[in-house]
């Protein structure tokens, strides 16, 4: 089987991390965020993974060979020269994803969620159809693309845009199984696979939903990331809670902790709920830590108060330091000893010496 | 006499003042008028006798400066020209210090040192006369700057034949409007008292095993070798009269395009280079670099602006007290706008409506402002697309 894993541009919703790392490399629950759609790709047995991107990397290209060796999967990327929407890299992957007449996958790469790819698979053979979207509940449909289904059935009657009266709750969860005669559908040209593929997908009655099962979330920006975090640490909970720290760790202060294996954390810390604590990290006596994620090789000094905080790779937070409201630290950047930092986003390897009283972007 | 210099550069984990235009290219390959303030540095001291080399020390990586090494070595076959890297900040003459051997290898006399991130006219025979007038062991380019600023340089006392008495770097309080202009000519003796420098900063470093920050290589020429040089007797000031401005940030980057340009003469204080296309119903100027292959549209304004390579303004796009890095797009009609430039102000921004905002409008690297849009006192990171009016504000 096949799969088209949108990754799209700069990532610049998530800066300053993507100023050092392309988005899909950067650590989400201590892997790169593509590695979990590569890994559950290839558990469904998809063997050809195609990366639609909007300029190639080269740290990226190198990683992603190690992957294709490990996963046993071919890799190929697909580079746009002009931005294509998201229906025309489907075209421009057309040798791939046509190749045989299988259906293939599409995902785009900031969502997170419990990749359920062969229930899909079966659902799709069972309806016949050209397409399955993934479906997901909302609490507030009214800012989304609302599906309407024909009365009784799982198939897709239309789309209904930030509807202002209820029509449904379920919206598009941005994850696809099609068929290549979709890709027909579809002209070389900047296209929208939701505004203009789905509908007319819908107008011929070849096109289902398929509901998700637990969490989704779309990791795009600093805010989300850091909630996806706390549902994908749930779900750990539930799959796998060998991987979370024990609860009779003297650091745990509640909730789901995930700790990678090299960090070195002081028994008198205090860690929890949903913290992501990566490789080669140091925290110190009497930190405090929640909500938050450190990348590899982080300083967390002792007496430090980290809350809603994306600490970047080798970054360093002072003594009696208090960051909280979504602050960003970018690679290798120091808060000095007692400084408060209210949703701040520190580019890289900036010093901060003063206090940041409000969100604000330290360049 | 053999003469070597050595120009320091920097590197990208510092001089972060520079960002968001240093993500694309570094402070010292920026443009002032026709070429950069590198190459302005570099010219200055081909032009001078007996150069035997010169060398880079930086802690970029290698490729930053391949392009222009290649272009300086194909214009000056005769120069040796090389750049060094240190594997980590040593500070201004802990880079000197580690790559010792090589700077005197061919037993060299004395010793240009440079830092790039300055814009001058690099008087650099009157700093050799200074030199051997005064058989100093070293010379300092000296300028005059205003009191209220003076304390952010390193301070010189010097007596009426310019013999330095006394250094201090930052000094809390002003202690002299003569500062140093961050332009050397040393004997190589100096190397001397940097080994002197490391050997007292190694004994430091030993007894305070608990301050992480505290970095033995890091050696600093302004605080742990002219201090020490000045007591000598043996160390002078060469005061210039000409242009001189350290180039910080956006801002002191338009004033150092600015000061250039007068030097040059340019006409209207206009540079564009020959490979750019522009409309002949656009206007430029003053002060404006227009670099290679940027295009400028039919009715567009241009005024205290430096458009990097590759950068499009459109038709009728205005674009004043502002800096557009290369590859990016100004729309028809847009208008990228900073507050006025000024020769006589230090200050990187302004407050508009009681809050300090940025000086010079920046368009980073790559950037698509669409058609109509007003960008405003803003700063804009690389790769974005901005549809909607920006004012005062960073957009990441």
């Amino acid at each position: 089987m096949k799969g088209l894993i949108l990754v799209g541009g700069y990532g610049t919703r998530l800066r300053p991390l993507t100023l050092t790392k392309p988005k899909p490399l950067v650590e989400f629950g201590n892997r790169p965020m593509i590695l979990h759609q590569i890994e559950a790709l290839a558990e469904a047995g998809v063997t050809d993974i195609v990366l639609a991107v909007n300029y190639r990397p080269e740290d990226m290209v190198d990683t992603l060979q190690k992957y294709e060796k490990e996963y046993g999967v071919n890799i190929t990327f697909s580079v746009e020269t002009e931005p294509l929407g998201t229906a025309g890299p489907l075209k421009l992957a057309e040798k791939v994803l046509a190749k045989d007449p299988s259906p293939f996958f599409v995902l785009n790469s900031d969502v997170i969620c419990n990749y359920p790819f062969k229930e899909m698979i079966e659902f799709h053979n069972a309806h016949g159809g050209e397409g399955t979207i993934v479906a997901t509940k909302v609490e507030d449909p009214s800012k989304y693309g609302v599906i309407v289904h024909h009365p009784g059935t799982t198939k897709i009657d239309r789309f209904v845009e930030k509807p202002v009266t209820f029509v449904g709750n379920r919206i598009n969860a941005g994850i696809y199984i099609l068929n290549p005669s979709v890709i027909d559908l579809i002209e070389l040209r900047p296209t929208s696979i939701e505004k203009e593929t789905f509908p007319a997908l819908a107008k011929k009655g070849t096109l289902h939903s398929f509901d998700l099962e637990g969490y989704w979330m779309d990791v795009g920006q600093p805010k989300d990331f850091l909630a996806g975090t706390g549902l994908y640490l749930n779900s750990l909970g539930v799959r796998n809670p060998e991987m979370l720290v024990p609860k009779d760790a003297s650091y745990l202060h509640s909730g789901h902790v995930l700790v990678h294996p090299t960090a070195k954390i002081s028994p008198s810390a205090k860690l929890g709920p949903n913290v992501v604590v990566g490789p080669g990290v140091e925290i110190g006596d009497g930190a405090r830590i929640s909500r938050s994620v450190i990348m590899s090789n982080a300083v967390v000094k002792p007496h430090a108060h980290v809350k809603q905080t994306i600490v970047g790779w080798n970054s360093r937070i002072g003594r009696w330091a208090r960051t909280e409201n979504v602050t960003v630290l970018g690679d290798d950047v120091e808060i000095q000893d007692e400084i408060y930092v209210n949703g701040g986003r520190v580019l890289p390897h900036k010093s901060i010496g003063s206090n940041v009283e409000k969100p604000e972007i330290i360049m | 006499m053999s003469t070597k210099a050595v120009i320091l550069v920097g590197g990208d984990t510092r001089g972060t003042r520079f960002r968001p235009i240093s993500l694309s290219v570094p402070k010292v390959l920026f443009p002032a008028g026709e070429k950069s303030l590198l190459a302005h540095a570099v010219d200055a001291v081909i032009a001078q006798p007996n150069i035997s080399e010169i060398l880079l020390i930086g802690f970029y990586e290698n490729s930053v400066f391949d392009n222009f090494l290649a272009q300086v070595n194909r214009e000056h076959p005769d120069v040796s020209v090389k750049y060094l890297r240190e594997y980590k900040a040593m500070g201004t003459a802990g880079g000197l210090y580690h790559f010792r051997d090589q700077i005197l290898r061919g037993k060299p006399k004395r010793l240009f040192v440079i830092n790039a991130d300055v814009c001058s006219s690099y008087p650099l025979s009157e700093l050799t006369a200074k030199y051997d007038e005064s058989e100093a062991n070293g010379v300092i380019l000296g300028t005059r700057v205003a009191k209220g600023i003076a304390a952010n340089y390193g301070a010189i006392i010097a007596d009426d034949n310019g013999k330095v008495l006394h250094y201090v770097e930052k000094p809390e309080e002003s202690v002299s409007t003569l500062v140093n202009g961050g332009i050397y000519l040393l004997d190589v003796s100096v190397f001397d008292v940097i080994a002197q420098a490391k050997r007292v900063h190694g004994d430091e470093h030993a007894g305070n095993l608990d301050d992480e920050d505290d970095d033995e290589d890091k050696l600093s020429l302004e605080q742990d070798v002219l201090p020490v040089l000045a007591d000598t007797g043996k160390l002078f000031v060469y005061q210039t009269e000409a242009f001189w401005r350290q180039v910080k940030e956006a801002h002191s980057a338009l004033v150092a395009n600015l000061l250039y340009l007068e030097d040059s003469g340019a006409k209207n204080a206009v540079w564009v280079d020959p490979s750019a296309k522009i409309d002949p119903s656009a206007k430029l100027g003053p002060n404006v670099t227009i670099c290679e292959g940027a295009k400028v549209g039919p009715g567009a304004r241009i005024r205290d602006a430096v458009i990097l390579p590759r950068a499009e303004i459109r038709a009728n796009a205005v674009v004043i007290n502002a800096i557009v890095c290369s590859g990016s797009r100004i729309g028809r009609w847009a208008r990228v706008e900073g507050s006025p430039i000024s020769v006589s102000s230090y200050e990187s921004t302004v407050v508009k409506d009681g809050v300090k905002v940025p000086r010079v409008a920046i368009v980073a690297h790559d950037v698509a402002v669409a058609d109509e849009v007003h960008l405003q006192n803003s700063v804009v990171l690389p790769h974005k697309d901005i549809r909607n009016d920006v004012r005062n504000e960073i957009v990441m």
